[in-house]
């Protein structure tokens, strides 16, 4: 046929960019066939490797259940505690990073060159923000964690046997006093919710954006690894990259996805009375695995994409309910303090050395960051995949600055409520529940407590969902070379093997172990986000030059 | 009969739709049809390109050399979709309305069990289209 003898022709993206040259072409590596009816093209090597580290990892801990999870919990502590300063520290260079970028003259860089129109609205685009990497904490975190913060900084500092501190309070607490506890706690929530992980997501989001949009190289992680590692990034050096972005990304959904059942199963349990127990929590990521099975099949456009609008509509709904129904004056003037105590705090929250509350900086912010960024690979590439023709700086406000403000909102919305249930109506109910019934336990003396439960509910569950859906989407992206237009059997494939690790490592025990590991993979991709910031630097200058160079 | 057919093509393997290419060339040649080549991409890079405008280019070339091998009057059309795996049906349905072909002329498997759950795309057209569709066994 004539395929052959079709020209490639010149590079020339929409509008100006400046492609990078390199003789690899997307899906070079890749190997098409069928199994039965079902066509694949997969990337060779890194599906199998991936696919056979997973199966590995989970037999591993399986077989050796206590030993695995002592080598987890002990590389886990090693990394949230020997690299607190590390991370905190590169956290602080990340917002730095996109704050610089958004007043820069770079931030003028549109991806995907400069005459290309974005792919979504504001509103689709911004839900699916959420929808990826956030919502499900916001729902269990929105009201446990201002709570804890403040009730831990209220008891103030308590000093143990081995002359360290004890408690949990952030900094130096505020013993005894409740009006600066509540601002010490919202501003220690703030701070984990706010610019520091947004700022995470942007760095790996805008990486993979403008080296594939701009730069012409495939959609995965290897790609932003370029200016680096130049041709070697098609090799093993890229393999490694792709391979630890699956790992992480499948084992941090699937072990969220395992510990959420059983959540999800106890709120049930509390809310309607259904029994507790493997089989419920069973049923429920099967049933959740289904229908993100459905979603995966009807597309990004069709699937997640709807799912998300839905989920933020739901939630704003949620949010309004409580203001209005909650404390509203208390609320909005509250909305302002935590933003006031969040900008008075934040020196000293990110200060990533010298500090005594130990506790609270290494298993709250360290804990957290590790988290973030452990995930990053994925919600980064999920954003990547759904932010062409933004500017830079359009970009980052919409990534960082906006999201930020709704988790402070939020924050400040359930958090507040619930501290003021407990200073003001003297309610400890929600206070002393377990974490994932707290938020139940605020909404159960507001009105219409069962309708709004029940919205609760369903925000946690479609909040699974669209990660799943958009946790196999990006997998099977990176696991095909960058390809977006593989067959869709990939993707239930990694869809339905999420479940299956999730309902396995329920049965056989080791969700815990596992999600040590996950969080330990926070480490290496930290350095991964530093690098990046380097490559997106070089990546943006020659952008600029090409578009000066064109406009002169 | 026909004055504009629409061929959708799957660049990166068009070497698989050797039938339909060779059918549509020559309901082309009989009614003195212009064959309009259609494919689809995502915005990220592929194969086939490195951008959509890449993409369009190499579609372009694909349709004027395909013009000169059978003699027949080409033009193409390069349709961006942001998740091609699932809305090629619909993106091929609209390119249809866009280009104003009056005939489809498309390759498709034969069916298997697969189409259960993955239906073919010809056949999805076919009962779509406003206008006339010719599913090629591709075997």
């Amino acid at each position: 046929m004539t395929e052959e003898t079709a020209s490639q022709g010149i590079p020339e993206p929409e509008g100006e960019a400046a492609v990078i040259e390199t003789d690899y072409d997307v899906g070079q590596d890749n190997v098409e066939g069928s199994v039965g009816p079902f066509g694949f093209d997969i990337h060779n090597p890194v599906f199998m490797i991936s696919g056979l580290t997973v199966a590995g990892f989970v037999f591993y801990t399986l077989a050796f259940h206590s030993q695995s999870e002592v080598i987890f919990s002990w590389l886990f502590d090693v990394v949230t505690k020997g690299f607190d300063w590390f991370f905190i520290g590169v956290a602080n260079i990340f917002v730095l990073f996109c704050l610089f970028l958004i007043v820069s003259p770079w931030g003028k860089v549109r991806l995907g060159g400069s005459d290309a129109t974005p792919d979504y609205t504001y509103m689709g685009w911004f839900s699916m923000l959420f929808a990826a990497g956030m919502g499900i904490g916001l729902m269990f975190f929105g009201v446990s964690e201002p709570m804890t913060h403040f009730s831990s900084a209220f008891g103030g500092v308590e000093m143990g046997e081995d002359g360290l501190r004890s408690d949990w309070s952030p900094l130096g607490g505020a013993a005894g006093n409740q009006y600066e506890a509540m601002r010490l706690g919202m501003a220690a929530t703030i701070f984990h919710w706010g610019l520091h992980p947004w700022a995470i997501y942007a760095v790996v989001a805008l990486a993979l954006a403008l080296f594939s949009y701009n730069k012409g190289l495939p959609l995965t992680i290897r790609s932003a690894f370029y200016p680096l590692l130049g041709e070697r990034v098609w090799g093993w050096w890229g393999h490694v990259i792709d391979t630890l972005a699956v790992f992480a990304t499948l084992f941090g959904l699937a072990t969220s996805l395992g510990f959420g059942a059983t959540q999800a199963s106890a709120g049930l349990n509390e809310l309607f009375g259904f029994p507790v127990g493997a089989a419920t929590e069973v049923v429920l990521i099967t049933g959740i695995t289904a229908i993100a099975l459905v979603s995966v099949l009807r597309g990004l456009d069709g699937g997640v994409k709807v799912l998300s609008e839905i989920n933020m509509a739901l939630a704003f709904l949620l949010l309004f309910f409580v203001l209005l129904v909650g404390p509203t004056l208390a609320l909005l003037k509250g909305f302002v303090e935590s933003m006031g105590a969040y900008f008075q705090y934040l020196p000293a929250l990110s200060n990533p050395v010298g500090r005594a509350d130990t506790n609270f900086m290494q298993g709250w912010t360290s804990f957290y960051w590790a988290w973030w960024i452990s995930w990053s690979p994925f919600v980064g590439m999920f954003i990547a995949r759904v932010s062409r023709g933004r500017t830079v700086r359009e970009f980052l406000i919409c990534v960082l600055l906006i999201p930020s403000l709704v988790c402070v909102l939020w924050m400040s919305i359930f958090g507040g409520t619930a501290i003021s249930q407990v200073i003001n109506d003297g309610y400890t109910v929600a206070q002393d529940a377990a974490l994932e019934l707290q938020l139940f336990k605020m909404l159960d003396i507001m009105p219409l407590a069962s309708m709004t439960s029940l919205v609760g509910i369903v925000l946690v569950m479609v909040f699974f969902i669209t990660s799943s859906d958009s946790g196999s989407l990006v997998i099977d992206t990176i696991t095909a070379g960058g390809k977006v237009d593989a067959p869709v059997s990939q993707r239930v494939f990694w869809c339905v093997l999420e479940g299956a690790v999730a309902i396995v490592l329920l049965l056989g025990g080791g969700l815990g172990a596992l999600q040590a590991m996950v969080l330990s993979t926070g480490l290496p991709f930290a350095l991964v986000l530093l690098l990046m910031c380097w490559a997106i630097l070089r990546g943006l200058m020659n952008e600029r030059r090409q578009l000066k160079a064109t406009e002169i | 009969m026909f004055t504009k057919i629409m061929v959708p093509v799957d660049l990166p393997h068009a070497a698989r739709l050797e039938r339909a290419l060779q059918v549509a060339a020559d309901l082309a040649g009989l009614y003195q049809a212009e064959v309009c080549y259609v494919a689809v991409t995502a915005s990220t890079p592929g194969p086939k390109g490195r951008n959509p405008e890449e993409f369009a280019k190499s579609l372009e070339s694909f349709a004027s050399s395909q013009g000169a091998t059978h003699g027949h009057r080409s033009s193409s059309r390069a349709m961006v979709s942001t998740d091609p795996s699932i809305d090629m049906d619909d993106t091929l349905l609209k390119a249809c309305k866009e280009t104003g072909a009056d005939l489809v002329v498309m390759a498709s498997h034969v069916p298997n069990v697969a189409d259960t759950l993955f239906p073919s795309h010809g056949g999805k057209i076919a009962r779509k289209a406003g206008v006339s569709v010719m599913v090629v066994r591709e075997g």
